[in-house]
Order: structure tokens, then sequence, then C-alpha cells
């Protein structure tokens, strides 16, 4: 049920596989014992289909081997502590118990990526102690020590004589003595994990940008070389590039992937921008000012608005087109401009219908206005324009 | 004609640097190059050029640590940032340290001879993107009962300065502009110092620490 060290057992001994769980389990609670093989028997059975055993892999691991020796001295004190207090059966658990983390710790330190995702779910609670507010950590610490406070004084009443108390105050010298000396030990082998964990995401990051940059910069760079004669698909080339590097390193995002941020109205331009692009391969310069929520409106401005990026790209010869985007308290604006060969809006060519029904009839169906100036051989500009909707009510 | 404006680049980019230097041809004339904080500010106290073409970002402070350390000294040199990042809050520190314009390392040779000549002439070169980002930081309404230091002659823009910008953002050069508002190209270049002056001086603390919040309004 967790290593699958149960049913692989059972399988082998040809045996219901509860009747082994159910010995596990009662082995556990009379001793520990069970707990300890169950953790052994994962260490050392290997997984089916794979070869190499966890165990085989542990004993390689040297600071995991370190850090279990480490907590010897503890395993030493409770012993210590059960023979003084005359409580044998503690010991026993104390035995199995600390063999059982042990090998834990190994497991988890060198088992396979699904199986430590389990390990660290189980052991959640126990990690998070700390992890909570402050004053329930306080709270706890206060009643964790009335409680040993009252259990100290019950234990003290409950003898006549005092003497009984003298080895559990040498048991305490005892215990201060072990942290005392081994305290320093333990705190730096804490310190050595925490930077081997830094140390191995730093690892990962640098994977992952060295991913990233063959995936996307290094296939460009390769492309530009191949079409080094063709000035225009390089330039295009080079500009997809930078955008996807951009907003990877700026935005934390990757552009050409739908996902939440582009629910407002400048994400989504930036997005429009990108495809004209890279679909026409002319640049576009996106300036946005303000920024606010995509509603039905601003999507119906926006395809208006990509109607005219894609005309000015298609058709004005300008090499580039620059779109402004501004979004103020009572209205949204968008303006498409290029420096290109200008048209007469009156008698645009038939092909251009674009500008009378998907820009028109965009803008008009959500009461927005639009505005073409043109000037043959200067260029133009469409100016879009809607009320913003918390205004009109 | 006016004597060509001496140059001086800084960038920590060899490559880039050259490619600059090619760009500008022979309409200025190039006094220096340096590749790092501490080279810059020795080389332009040396040479004192006109205007200093300088990198935003580069190890040990960038283009900010050059203008501070340089302008003690010699308030006379100006600088033209240039930069890939585009990122608000490296552009809007630039400026505010002292920078008189601020262009994308995209620009073409003419376009960057046209702003070195005119930063160089004592106007304020202005992209689209910069002007994008100064009416964002200009466009949030301070808060009802403004602090104490709240200067309404510096931390707001006029209206005339606002369509400026816009027509800058909107792609317009200042030739443009002036046509399109129907003032002096002159008029043009003293609104737009004028935004560079408030850009520099307010204590908005928006301005300060802008990019933080992006607005949504």
């Amino acid at each position: 049920m967790v290593a699958g060290v149960a049913a692989g057992l059972a399988r082998r001994l040809c045996v219901d596989v509860t009747l082994v769980r159910g010995g596990f389990i009662l082995s556990t609670l009379a001793s520990g014992f069970g707990l300890f093989l169950y953790v052994v028997l994962w260490l050392l059975v290997p997984l089916e289909g794979q070869r190499g055993t966890i165990g085989a892999r542990a004993m390689a691991d040297k600071r995991g081997l370190l850090v279990v020796v480490a907590f010897l001295p503890v395993l030493v004190g409770i012993l210590a502590a059960t023979s003084a207090l005359n409580v044998g059966f503690l010991s026993s658990i104390a035995w199995s118990g600390y063999f059982a983390l042990a090998g834990l710790v190994l497991i988890y330190r060198n088992a396979e990526s699904d199986e430590r995702a389990w390990l660290r779910q189980a052991a959640q609670p126990v990690l998070e102690i700390g992890a909570h507010s402050r004053r329930s950590l306080l709270a706890r610490v206060l009643v964790g020590l009335a409680l040993l406070g009252g259990g100290l004084t019950l234990f003290t009443l409950g003898h006549p004589t005092h003497a009984a108390l003298d080895p559990l105050f040498g048991l305490a010298l005892t215990l201060a003595a072990i942290v005392v000396i081994f305290g320093p030990w333990w705190l730096r082998l804490t310190r050595d994990l925490v930077s081997e964990r830094q140390a191995r995401i730093r690892a990962e990051e640098r994977a992952d940008l060295a991913a990233r940059v063959h995936d996307s910069v290094l296939q460009t760079l390769a492309l530009i070389q191949r079409s080094a004669a063709e000035p225009d698909k390089v330039v295009r080339l080079a500009r997809t590039q930078e955008r996807d590097l951009r907003s990877w390193l700026f935005d934390a995002r990757r552009p050409g992937s739908a996902d939440a941020s582009e629910a407002t109205l400048a994400a989504a331009v930036e997005q429009m921008a990108y495809d004209v692009e890279t679909a026409h391969g002319v640049p576009v310069e996106v300036v946005a000012v303000g920024d606010c929520p995509l509603d039905d409106e601003l999507t119906a401005l926006l395809a208006a608005g990509r109607e005219a990026t894609v005309n000015a790209a298609k058709w004005s010869g300008a090499p580039s087109v620059s779109v402004f985007t501004e979004v103020e308290r009572k209205r949204v604006s968008m303006f498409v401009r290029d420096r290109g060969s200008g048209f007469d809006p009156e008698r645009a060519p038939a092909d251009r219908q674009g500008i009378a029904t998907s820009i028109r009839g965009r803008m008009n169906r959500i009461g927005g206005s639009v505005t073409i100036r043109s000037t043959l051989g200067e260029g133009s500009e469409v100016e879009l324009s809607v009320a913003r909707r918390s205004d009109r009510s | 004609m006016t004597p060509r404006p001496r140059v001086l680049l800084v960038d920590d980019h060899d490559l880039f640097r050259a490619g600059v230097r090619a760009g500008l041809g022979d309409a200025v004339e190039v006094v220096g190059e340096a590749d790092e904080v501490a080279a810059a500010v020795e080389l332009i106290a040396e040479r004192v050029p006109d205007v200093v073409l300088l990198d935003v970002h580069m190890p040990d402070g960038g283009g900010q640590a050059v203008i501070e350390a340089v302008k003690r000294d010699h308030p006379e040199v100006l600088f033209l940032a240039l930069s890939v990042s585009d990122a608000p809050e490296d552009v809007i520190a630039v400026i505010r340290a002292g920078a008189r314009g601020y262009v994308t390392k995209t620009i073409s040779g003419p376009e960057l001879v046209d702003a070195v000549l005119r930063v160089a002439a004592g106007d304020a070169v202005f992209s689209p993107r910069l002007a994008g980002f100064v009416l964002d930081a200009f466009a949030i309404t301070p808060q009802p009962g403004p602090p104490a230091t709240f200067d309404p002659e510096l931390d707001q823009l006029s209206p005339r300065e606002h369509e400026v910008l816009r027509l800058i953002a909107r792609g317009y050069t200042y030739k443009e502009i002036a046509r399109a508002l129907s003032i002096s190209a002159k008029t043009v270049e003293s609104h737009v110092s004028s935004v560079l002056r408030k850009l520099q001086l307010s204590t908005r603390h928006q301005l300060a620490r802008w990019a933080t919040d992006r607005r949504l309004i």
C-alpha cells in the first residue's frame, strides 16, 4: 500500500496480501519490529521492472549515512532513559524505531521521484509543526510545558522518597551532555544539508535555462545562419525570438500560450501584435498605457484593432507598425499607425473592404468610433475608441 | 554648420559598441569608449564629451552609477540611455538619475544620430515606449488628501504635455506632432523638456516605485 512491499512479499510467498499486511501492523504495534522490517525490505527489494535497489544507492549516499550516524546518540540517550526508568519494552521500540527512521531517511534521499513525493506528503503534518502561525506555536509550546510540569509534579508527589528522582536527574544530565557534545555536529550537518539543497535548486534552474536557450535561442540562431541571404526573414526570426525571450525573462510567461494573463487588454494587445508580426513579418511596436480586464466590448475593439494592424502590415509597405492603447477612466482608445504608402479612405480598393466591415462594423456595434487619417505617401493612422462600460450603464 | 558633438560610448559589449560606432558614422566625433562603470567615470572626467551614450545594464551599478558619479564634477555632460531591457523601473531610474533621454538598442543608425544631435542641442529624447511609461506613471490620480510633499507644478502633467506625450507614444515624430497640434517644433521640444524635468524632480512616490504596481483601473 505504501511501497508495495507487502504485495510483493505476498506474491512471492503465495499468501493473501491482507495476511502479510496484518502481520506487519501487528508486529509494529507489539514492538515496532514490523515497521523496521518493512523499511528494510523497502530498501533491499528492487522495484518490479527495475534493477538496482534503493539500498544499493543508499550505500553510496555518504551524506545520508552521516545523518543516520549523527542521530545514534539520540538512540543511546533513549536507551539510557528506558533502562533508568525500567521500562524495557520501550527500548525495543526505540531500536527498531530508530532503524526504521534511518531507513526512511535513506529511502527518501535515494528513491525515485514519485516515491519521494509520497513520503513528503506523508511527512507533511510533522514538517509543518513550525510552519503555522507564531501564536499557535507559542500556545503549543506553553501547553507542552504545562503538561511536562504537571507530569513531573505528579511524579515527585507519587514517590514519597526523593531518591527515585536521582536516576531521572542523572538522565537529564546525560542528555544535556549528549546535546552539548554532538550539538555543533548536528548543526553543521543541517547546514550542509541546506546548502546541498540550495545547490540542487540552482542546478535545476541552470538546467531549465540551458534547455530554454537551446530550445529557442540556438534554434533561431541556426535558422538565421541558414537564411542569411534573406534579410526580411532574418529580421522576422530575430524579432520573434526577441519577443519570446523578453516575455520569458521579464513577464515570466511565454507568448503564444493562452493563459490567464491574457485576460487584460494590455496583454491581449501584446499577443495580437505578436500574432500579426509572426504572420506578416512586419515588426509591430506596442505601447500600452494603463490596463483593464478584457470584456466583450474590448474584445471587439481588439478585433477591429487587429484588422487595422493586419491591413497596415499587409498593404502599407511600412517597415513597422505602431500600436498604442490607452485606458482612461472613461474610455479606451487604440491607435494603429504606419508610415507606409497611405491611401484614400473614400476610394479604398475592393479587397480592402476589411475597413468597412471588420473595423467600422465592429466599432458601430459596440457604440464606439473610428477615425481614419491617411495621407498618400506619408502613411495612415486608424483611431478606435469606445466608452468604458462601467461609465455607461 | 554647428561643430560635430563629441560622443563617448559606454557599453560592456564590444560588439555592440562597434555597431553603434559604425551606425553613428561621420555625424559625430567619437572621443572614447569604455566597457565598465569605473573606467567610464574616469574617461568622462578626462575627455569631458558633449554626449555620453550609456548602456543601462552593466555590472557594478549600470548607467545609473555612471551618471551619479559624473554629475557632481561635470554637470555639463549630457547622457542618452540605450537599453535592450525596456523594464520600466530601469528606464525611469536612469532618467531620474539624470539621463536626457532613452532609446532602445534596436534603433536604426540615422535615428540614433538624430537622437544624439537632439540631446547635444539640449533637448530631451523620448522613445514611444518611454512616453508610454511616463503617461502611465503620471496617470495615477493622487490620493485624496495628498501628502504635504505633493507639488501640483511638478507632480502633474499639463493637458498640453499630456497631448504631446500621447502623440509620441503613438509613434509621431516631433515635426508631425507640431503639425498635428498646430504649434512649432520648438514648442514641442520645450514641452518634452518640461516633462523630463518633472520626471526628474517629482517626489511622487509612484515614480520611485513605479513598476511594482502596474495599475488596473
